[in-house]
């Protein structure tokens, strides 16, 4: 039989800030176990949480960029469930009045856009981390709280994938926006991006929704697409056994790559959400909303949509440079300078990425600044050096963070294009090789780049080729 | 009002464990607090807000500004059991 | 020289006037309590050590006419929910009978900055759940009025201390009544600020929109000097409230002339002790003939406030009490059965049967299918008991009524019943749910001698008006000045 797969994500991000949603310990990642931890984010006795402004803003920023309705009137309510990375086996979270509902984020697949529907954005706190030491036969756990208290956001679609093509876009598509709206790091290694997937299939035109399996331990993009495509299969041949899947969730394992139950739907939680009384309700006029919106910047699809149409760049290049925020800021910045944008661009994607990523280069604090680079372009442009020198001057300008003039003069690499100074060189390079000439003339064609290719070497590859090029032509007599 | 499988779920969310003496003697005592607040819905309260918040205050907040945490050692000084810098629990199997 | 007698502001004068050394007060309070603390059984810790030096602190400043504190040298006791750094804080619970805390509560640090001498920490019923004392699981608190009874609670311990002259001045806390119940049966003034008033940063949570810290004191002006200092804003409580503290000593004998003072029906129902009732009635006619105006009026949703709270405060404590699990600190039970074993095992070994009874309750009334029926509806009653309230106070100043329909009961007598144990809270209960401040002072004896305490209550952030309702009353009575029928310190006799 064949079947139509439904599947919804449910995408915890980490918020880059500088504390704690309720604390003023530190979020940064990697320090020593339990030294950014204090009586609050251990949910010590008689401590209470406030709320870091921040975070609730940056998630407010997120809720619009998704195109969600926010709430006017928003709390936080109280999750309760045991673990031992919770420290008050309640975890502080949005249950009845979510700060963003019925929002949607447009996606691209195979040329074309879809809306994937986002049923709700909500902010909680993160839990601590457990560590199961790997030797035989040790029969404990050791719990770091360290990230416990850390800001996350929680982003719930609807169910409206319909494969693994649009999770992949859908994944994609929402960390550059966290990551252009600088809300997040979203690094999947450090877990400050994670994903959690819901499947279910149901026979190919039918609109009634099947049994749903939720899938847990996804720790890379190409984990959740791998653990789909497990589950699709797992469930179909399911299904064409006649018989019914099990409404539960499953966790991942990405070594075996595949996912086992971890508790079934009668065993599911029950989480007693009720208002956190320790934490005041948040109320969202529209003077906040406003200021939060100047804040947002234009998202990456459509900014690529946009210099698509705006300055005829290919889709593809178009999609290179956004990216990245850093990168088509950078392009922007650029050709506002000098209107060139398909130089710019391919400056940008050959050579600037490749620097980037040979040097492995800081990208928010990159060596060259748009000026230089459209200076550089200028100065070719006006043949003053040629593409090759060019290229050399570049390298030099990521190196040294010099103006390309400076290096030039430096380096005496303005391109020749006196015509006397070229013809002696020339004359020069015919003496030397007169059975370059005889050879021309006995019709090897390839004789007469021989001879450019020895004036470009007599000159560092600094004669005007175009000159070189018409005045040996003359010489040879073309 | 209370059965014994209601009172055992209770006690399960609750993290407790009761002996059989236990379970009646609170399966009886919230059978009996139970039914005095049964008197609650005698009250119509359709179109009353819940009040979950006796202030009548809104959006606290503070500032991202770093505030020293508190020393490994003092963190760590109430813990039943640890190693290193670790909390040390009974093995937890996801 | 009946120095353990006098007042908070009296012994702080003699103390600044160098007529006694506060090393002195701390000594011959040390001696009290040792002989009298077998009997009255108020504290779970003292701190005898770090008081005398505390106390040289303070005579030394005094000496060099250094500025010293609103507070300075006097003795105060501590309920043993609130939170003191590097001194055990246990909450009458073995669940936290070894915790230390590497914190002060908003309203300790206070006490320190005003050279208050913290004497010791009190004994409560088991996370401040109960009105007797009796749920606590280190000792049971004696009433100084008769050994054979109950001090009242949850803040027994710290109501029984300042009655018997165990400490000059108490801290208490109250979710349903827990400072103004006992503070009725044990013959002390105690005060309840409006919620938001007191930050409750270091208070260990029970029911957290309904849990305030509040004062138990020898008399009014002592409440007044102590709410002066622990009241105020917190920016680490986010239901603290940005709301200027007045200076509640100045004017507080101002009288009451032209006040309009609101009598509740519903609190002069069946199961008042007539004793209790006769004495609200001697206390309103004083009242009268000092100026005041007598309004009859209703709280209509009273009867209705006890199954409200139960609901809303367990609710709440169900999901504060979950960090009690034996992974951070505490006690830790049954690990070797493995990380859930560990967890019933700490909790049912930790947790006494009120504890568990008031847990699971709450974990009922939120759990899957029952949050409308319980919690939610529950949370809407609660609106309409304020709105009673609000209206009230459209009319009246402030409402006078019991503060407990019963005086002091026998130890043991109401242990077996929780229902009926939690009917002693009936008239405290409301203004927790709403929110509203409170005082219970001395207004009476039954009579087998047992204090009778009436309740003021008034408008949010009105503690001042108040304290001086409640001071013109203390200052036309002598009820507050009798003490209970201990023995006589013997250094006293000279």
């Amino acid at each position: 039989m064949e079947y139509e797969v439904v599947i919804g994500l449910e995408t915890h991000a980490e918020l880059s800030t500088l504390t704690k949603l309720f604390c003023g310990c530190s979020t940064k990642f990697g320090v020593e176990p339990n030294t950014q931890v204090c009586p609050v984010c251990l949910g010590m006795p008689g401590v209470l949480p406030v709320m870091n402004k921040k975070a609730f803003e940056y998630s407010l920023k997120s809720a619009l960029a998704l195109h969600c309705e926010i709430n006017k009137f928003t709390n936080f309510d109280r999750k309760s469930y045991y673990y031992p990375d919770l420290p008050k086996n309640y975890q502080i979270s949005q249950n009845y009045y979510n700060l963003g509902v019925n929002g949607y984020m447009t996606i691209e697949v195979n040329g074309s856009t879809k809306k994937i529907r986002i049923h709700n954005v909500h902010l909680e706190e993160e839990a601590g981390k457990l560590i199961h030491p790997e030797e035989i036969g040790t029969n404990y756990s050791l719990v770091d709280f360290n990230r416990a208290g850390v800001p996350l956001l929680e982003i719930v679609s609807y169910p409206d994938m319909r494969g693994v093509d649009e999770v992949d876009s859908y994944m994609q598509t929402l960390r550059k926006i966290l990551l252009y709206m600088d809300v997040s790091d979203c690094k999947m290694q450090e877990g400050s991006l994670r994903f959690e997937a819901s499947i279910s299939l149901r026979e190919k035109g039918s609109d009634k929704l099947g049994n749903r399996v939720e899938i847990k331990n996804l720790n890379s993009m190409k984990a959740v697409i791998k653990a789909i495509e497990y589950e699709v299969g797992r469930q179909s041949k399911l299904l064409d056994r006649g018989e019914t899947v099990a409404r539960e969730t499953r966790l991942w394992d990405a070594v075996t790559e595949r996912s086992e139950r971890m508790r079934s739907k009668e065993e599911a939680q029950d989480y007693r959400y009720f208002p956190e009384p320790d934490l005041l309700p948040v109320l969202i006029d529209e003077k906040w909303l406003h200021e939060i919106k100047g804040t947002i910047p234009e998202l990456p699809l459509d900014r690529k949509l946009r210099f698509v149409e705006v300055f005829k760049l290919s889709d593809y290049d178009s999609g290179i440079l956004t990216e990245e925020k850093v990168f088509a800021d950078f392009f922007e910045e650029c050709v506002k300078i000098l209107n060139r944008p398909k130089a710019i661009s391919n400056w940008i994607i050959n050579d600037l990425l490749r620097e980037v990523k040979d040097r492995k280069l800081d990208i928010h604090n990159l060596p060259i600044k748009p000026k230089q680079l459209a200076s550089l372009i200028e100065i070719i442009e006006k043949g003053t050096i040629s593409s090759t020198i060019a290229k050399e001057v570049f390298s030099e300008m990521i190196q040294s963070g010099k103006n390309p003039h400076a290096i030039i003069e430096e380096k005496k690499l303005a391109q020749i294009s006196d015509e006397s100074l070229i013809e002696s060189i020339i004359e020069k390079v015919i003496a030397t090789n007169p059975e370059a000439i005889e050879d021309y003339k006995k019709g090897k064609k390839n004789a007469l780049s021989f001879l450019m290719g020895q004036v470009m070497k007599e000159t560092k590859g600094k004669a005007n080729p175009k000159i070189v090029n018409e005045l040996l032509k003359g010489k040879v007599g073309v | 009002m209370i059965d014994k499988k209601l009172i055992e779920y209770v006690a399960s969310l609750s993290r407790l464990e009761l002996t059989r003496d236990e379970e009646e003697m609170f399966m009886n005592q919230l059978t009996d607090i139970l039914s005095y607040i049964e008197k609650l819905r005698k009250l119509n309260t359709e179109d009353v807000k819940p009040m979950a918040y006796p202030l009548n205050k809104s959006n606290v907040f503070r500032e991202d500004k770093l505030c020293p945490s508190t020393s490994k050692e003092e963190i760590l000084a109430n813990a039943p059991a640890k190693i290193d810098a670790f909390f040390k629990v009974p093995k937890v199997i996801e | 020289m009946k120095h353990l007698e006098l007042t908070s502001l009296q012994i702080k004068e003699k103390i600044l006037s160098k007529e006694i050394q506060a090393v002195d007060v701390i000594k011959h309070l040390f001696e009290w309590i040792k002989e009298t603390e077998p009997n009255v059984q108020a504290y779970i810790t003292t701190t005898e050590e770090e008081s005398l030096r505390k106390a040289e602190e303070i005579d030394k400043k005094v000496k060099n006419n250094e500025r010293v504190g609103l507070l300075a040298g006097i003795p105060i006791a501590i309920k043993d929910n609130i939170c003191t750094k590097n001194l055990l804080t246990t909450c009458a619970s073995q669940i936290l009978k070894n915790f230390i805390p590497p914190y002060d509560a908003f309203v300790i640090n206070r006490l320190k900055e005003e050279d208050a001498i913290i004497i010791g920490k009190t004994n409560l019923d088991e996370f401040a759940m109960g009105s007797s004392t009796e749920n606590s699981s280190y000792k049971e608190t004696r009433n100084p009025w008769d050994l054979e009874r109950v001090p009242g609670g949850s803040s027994g311990g710290s109501a029984a201390a300042v009655a018997s002259n165990l400490a000059f001045m108490a801290l208490g806390s109250e979710t349903g009544g827990s400072i103004r119940q006992p503070a009725a049966m044990c013959g002390v003034v105690g005060v309840k600020p409006t919620y938001g008033r007191v930050s409750r940063y270091g208070l260990i949570a029970f029911g957290s929109s309904l849990d305030q810290i509040g004062t138990l004191t020898k008399d009014i002006k002592d409440a007044a000097v102590l709410l002066q200092v622990i009241s105020g804003h917190d920016a680490c409580d986010s239901t603290s409230a940005p709301v200027p503290v007045p200076d509640y000593l100045h004017g507080i004998d101002s009288g009451i002339n032209g006040l309009k003072i609101g009598i509740p029906k519903e609190y002069f129902a069946d199961g008042l002790n007539t004793d209790i009732q006769k004495a609200i009635k001697d206390a309103l006619g004083i009242y009268e003939k000092l100026g005041a105006e007598i309004i009859d009026i209703s709280l209509p949703h009273t009867e209705y406030a006890v199954a409200t709270y139960y609901l809303v405060a367990t609710a709440e404590a169900s999901s504060n009490l979950a960090r009690y699990d034996g992974v951070r600190y505490g006690l830790r039970a049954g690990s070797e059965g493995g990380i859930v074993s560990m967890y019933c095992r700490t909790r049912s070994e930790g947790f006494g049967n009120e504890v568990k009874r008031r847990v699971m309750l709450g974990n009922y009334a939120l759990s899957a299918g029952y949050y409308d029926a319980y919690y939610l509806k529950a949370s809407k009653v609660r609106t309409l008991i304020k709105n009673d309230f609000d209206a009230a106070f459209e009319k009246v100043d402030c409402i006078i009524c019991p503060t407990s329909p019963v005086p002091a009961f026998k130890i043991g007598e109401r242990t077996n019943n929780p229902l009926e144990m939690y009917l002693t809270d009936v008239y405290t209960i409301p203004a927790n749910l709403a929110g509203i401040p409170g005082i219970s002072i001395p207004c009476g004896f039954s009579r087998e001698g047992l204090p009778i305490g009436m309740q003021i209550l008034g408008r949010y952030f009105e503690e001042k008006r108040l304290l001086q309702i409640a001071h013109t009353f203390e200052a036309e009575t002598n009820f507050h000045l009798k003490t209970p029928p201990l023995k006589d310190p013997r250094w006293c006799r000279g």
